[in-house]
């Protein structure tokens, strides 16, 4: 099933911290990647993950997707982490070092596991793993099939580099294969790409530069560590009036197809099918999101009914 | 005691007056002619130096039981007021009081000279420590918290009447002209001090910058100044502007200044002939980006920007997207170097600001402002005086003035300061009625008062998260609890004065 759930701008939130815990509701980014792992510092794993905990049971107004990330799973907090984390239902687990299709295989079913014991569906918790080392890089199409849980991939820019022993640029000449790999694996999949953080919170033109690059390539969304990096990615996700026009007239061509009995029709003479309505749904979807139509686009408008 | 509109118990005597209480924003009228002094003839075309300060205050007849004032356009780089403290004492003087334009934190140095006797009561309101000491009881002084306009009003109606003015004058001559754009103590507009030179009984012009007469462009003019004194310093330069004022990085400011930003964009006042004051704190420098950006792209030319101005105002007047500015006070040092070269920079008298006792003050002509706030209230009443711990810290500056006289005012606040509920069921102190409060907005959600009911919906039109006052507040206790309220005793130490003269709240001495 195709997922048109928006993922433009995924934050990070540390763990550790009550006062920027607090503020998850506020933000308007689609989801919060809440961390356990990099952000947390040793001596204070075990008060982070009962505070993510206490703050996930009191946050009942859920406006905005949650993830946790926990500890990689070679850890010993990991399992930890789920056992605290995951009886306050966040949505999902953004899994670090995704090296392997095993390693999300091997949470898959941690978290049947968990399902069945806090009497959930199972599927319930998604996963979206980090594609993040060399090793992620070149699994990454395998690792994008490993579960049904997996909402996308993640490429994680930062580690990625460290462990080819290079520096990220600005620029990201360095990173272009790996992110082409990344999105090569999800869009096989049918899954979202999301891509990396940008590190420098003062420096908004280059967040701008690099974020317009990707959603140029293909990626969804991207990952960050500051709020103020929220409105700058939304921008360049935002669709430009003439998409959100052509998608309007896309929907309405495909619903009259519908009522013709067929499941392909011309618009302005190009053909109008099944991948371009998912692509039109999409920028519709955004388009809702950024208040510029209020029209809600479902499984049925772009299926048709059996 | 008597209980104002706002259930608040007034004395009916305080510092030995008779007190009215506060009833509403608009309707007590003034009873009285403008304040008078004896007029003075000066034939001689000499110097009128003195001297220093003693030999100033010596020749302008100071003596016990007296009320002087001065500006506060050097902010916290003034030392005139403790030198000059000081001198007094060193002459003998006693029971003196002090009804400056306000009292700054460097001002600390007059605590001894309270406890002393040389000051007795404060016709002003006071920022950091005097004011603390003063609601622990540890200094016994009366005092009056006055607005901009407020203070303005009592001098021009001989309320407050001042004795000696000793004006802080950056660039002056020795008859007496001066200005306060050059010089090392350079702060700009003269605003405040204008008041005083027009009503005060003896008008001193204090300066470490004496210049060939005459001082040009002539601010206060010789014709009101009676003497010059000379002094090695006025202040701290570093203290009297900032070099920069910044926009804050602090997300949740961030968030804040976009929606007062959505707030003003939903005013529909953002058009031709828009006016539009702020403040000088990062948050409230956001929302003047903001309303840059919305300005250049609506091709927007505005009328004016007033108040406190800063380097972001001067910008975009020289940009073309306002006509003009009126500035009572400079804040930083590109607005001091505009109002000094640029002729729609005009300085504005602190009457002419807001005193609502005239022909009609800058306020009133006021689209949208923005204004701060340490505490609000489910009436959307406003507290900038008194903070978590009931002392008495802050000044109320222009705050009252500017929400009566702005069509749209938005009071811009985070709902939770330190572990503090920010938005709560009722102040501590009342500065400014909730009746004149437009908006108050914090990072949960924006409430819109019912007095602007298309505002409201222009809002939600927008998706703007609009939010009903009770709804904050509850957020913001189901988050910090309910705070334990702060014990007063029942001695009242300070008056909050509203506008007008009447008395909004009283400050009661914290119970130890």
């Amino acid at each position: 099933m195709a997922d048109y759930k928006l993922r433009r701008s995924l934050l990070y939130v540390p763990g550790n911290m009550p006062s920027m815990l607090q503020n998850i509701p506020l933000f308007q980014c689609d989801a919060v990647q809440i961390d356990l792992e990099d952000a947390v510092p040793l001596s204070e794993k075990d008060a982070a993950r009962i505070l993510v905990r206490r703050y996930l049971e009191n946050y009942k107004d859920r406006n905005k997707e949650i993830l946790v990330r926990i500890n990689g799973l070679d850890t010993k907090w990991a399992l930890d982490d789920l056992k605290a984390v995951l009886p306050a239902l966040p949505n999902g687990i953004r899994l670090p070092k995704a090296d392997s299709p095993e390693i999300v295989e091997r949470l898959d079913t941690l978290l049947t596991e968990y399902e069945e014991e806090l009497g959930l569906e199972v599927g319930y918790f998604r996963i979206l793993p980090s594609i993040e080392t060399a090793q992620g890089v070149l699994n990454a199409a395998k690792t994008a099939l490993a579960s049904e849980r997996l909402i996308g991939l993640a490429f994680g820019a930062e580690d990625y580099t460290a462990t080819m022993e290079i520096n990220r640029t600005k620029t990201g000449e360095e990173l272009f294969n790996a992110r082409m790999n990344v999105l090569w694996g999800a869009k096989a999949a049918g899954i979202q790409a999301i891509d990396s953080i940008f590190a420098d919170v003062n420096d908004m033109e280059s967040l701008r530069k690099e974020t317009e690059l990707i959603k140029k390539l293909g990626f969804t969304g991207k990952c960050m560590i500051n709020p103020r990096q929220i409105d700058i990615i939304h921008d360049v996700f935002a669709p430009k009036q003439e998409e959100v026009d052509y998608a309007l007239e896309v929907i309405e061509a495909i619903k009259r197809a519908r009522e013709m009995g067929t499941g392909v029709i011309s618009l302005k003479g190009k053909m109008i099918d099944r991948p371009v309505v998912v692509r039109a749904a999409r920028v519709l979807n955004t388009a809702r999101a950024h208040g510029m139509v209020d029209v809600v686009i479902n499984e049925e408008d772009i299926n048709g009914t059996e | 005691m008597a209980l104002n509109s706002l259930g608040r118990e007034i004395p009916e005597i305080f510092a030995g007056k008779n007190q009215i209480p506060y009833r509403d924003p608009w309707s007590l009228q003034p009873h009285a002619e403008r304040s008078t002094r004896a007029i003075r003839r000066i034939s001689h075309n000499g110097s009128k130096l003195v001297g220093g300060l003693r030999e100033a205050i010596i020749a302008s007849g100071l003596k016990d039981g007296m009320t002087i004032s001065t500006h506060h356009s050097l902010r916290n780089g003034d030392r005139l007021l403790n030198d000059l403290i000081k001198e007094i004492d060193a002459l003998g003087i006693r029971d003196i009081k002090i009804a400056s334009s306000s009292v700054h934190i460097v001002h600390a140095e007059l605590i001894p000279y309270i406890r002393k006797g040389v000051i007795t009561g404060l016709e002003c309101g006071v920022n950091g420590l005097i004011g603390e000491l003063i609601s622990k009881g540890e200094l016994d002084c009366p005092v009056i918290v006055r607005s901009h306009g407020g203070r303005a009003r009592s001098l021009i109606t001989g309320e407050v009447a001042v004795d000696v003015a000793f004006l802080a004058a950056p660039c002056c001559d020795e008859y007496g002209n001066f200005n306060g754009y050059y010089g090392p103590s350079a702060c700009g507009s003269l605003g405040y001090a204008q008041v005083d030179a027009q009503h005060a009984h003896k008008v001193v012009a204090v300066t470490d910058n004496l210049v060939p007469f005459p001082a040009v462009p002539v601010g206060i003019p010789q014709s009101v100044v009676d003497f010059v004194a000379q002094v090695p310093s006025l202040g701290d330069p570093k203290k009297i502007v900032s070099s920069t004022t910044r926009v804050t990085t602090d997300p949740i400011g961030l968030q804040i200044a976009k929606y007062a930003a959505m707030v003003i964009e939903a005013s529909g006042y953002v058009k031709d002939g828009f006016s539009f004051q702020t403040g000088t704190g990062g948050i409230s420098l956001s929302v003047a980006e903001h309303v840059r950006n919305m300005m250049r792209k609506g091709k927007v030319k505005g009328s004016f920007g007033c108040g406190g101005i800063t380097g972001y105002f001067v910008e975009m007047l020289e940009e073309g997207l306002f006509e003009a500015l009126f500035d009572v006070q400079c804040f930083d040092l590109k607005a001091v170097e505009s109002i000094g070269r640029n002729q729609r920079h005009q300085e504005m008298t602190a009457g002419t600001y807001a005193n609502p006792f005239n022909c009609g003050s800058v306020v009133n002509r006021l689209d949208c402002a923005i204004l701060s706030a340490t505490e609000v209230d489910v009436n959307f009443n406003v507290n900038v005086n008194t903070e978590s711990m009931g002392y008495l810290l802050h000044n109320t500056g222009g705050h009252c003035d500017v929400a009566a006289g702005a069509k749209v005012s938005i009071v811009v606040a985070p709902s939770i300061r330190g572990r503090l509920p920010i938005v709560r069921d009722e102040v501590t102190t009342i500065t400014t009625p909730g009746e004149t409060v437009g908006v108050i907005v914090t990072e949960r959600g924006i409430a819109v008062n019912d007095n602007l009911p298309e505002l409201k919906e222009a809002l939600i039109k927008m998706r703007a998260p609009v939010k009903d006052i009770r709804q904050l507040r509850d957020e913001v206790y189901a988050i910090t609890g309910i705070p334990k309220p702060i014990e007063f005793e029942d001695k009242v130490v300070g008056l909050i004065e509203y506008r007008d003269g009447s008395i909004i709240d009283v400050v009661r001495q914290v119970r130890p």
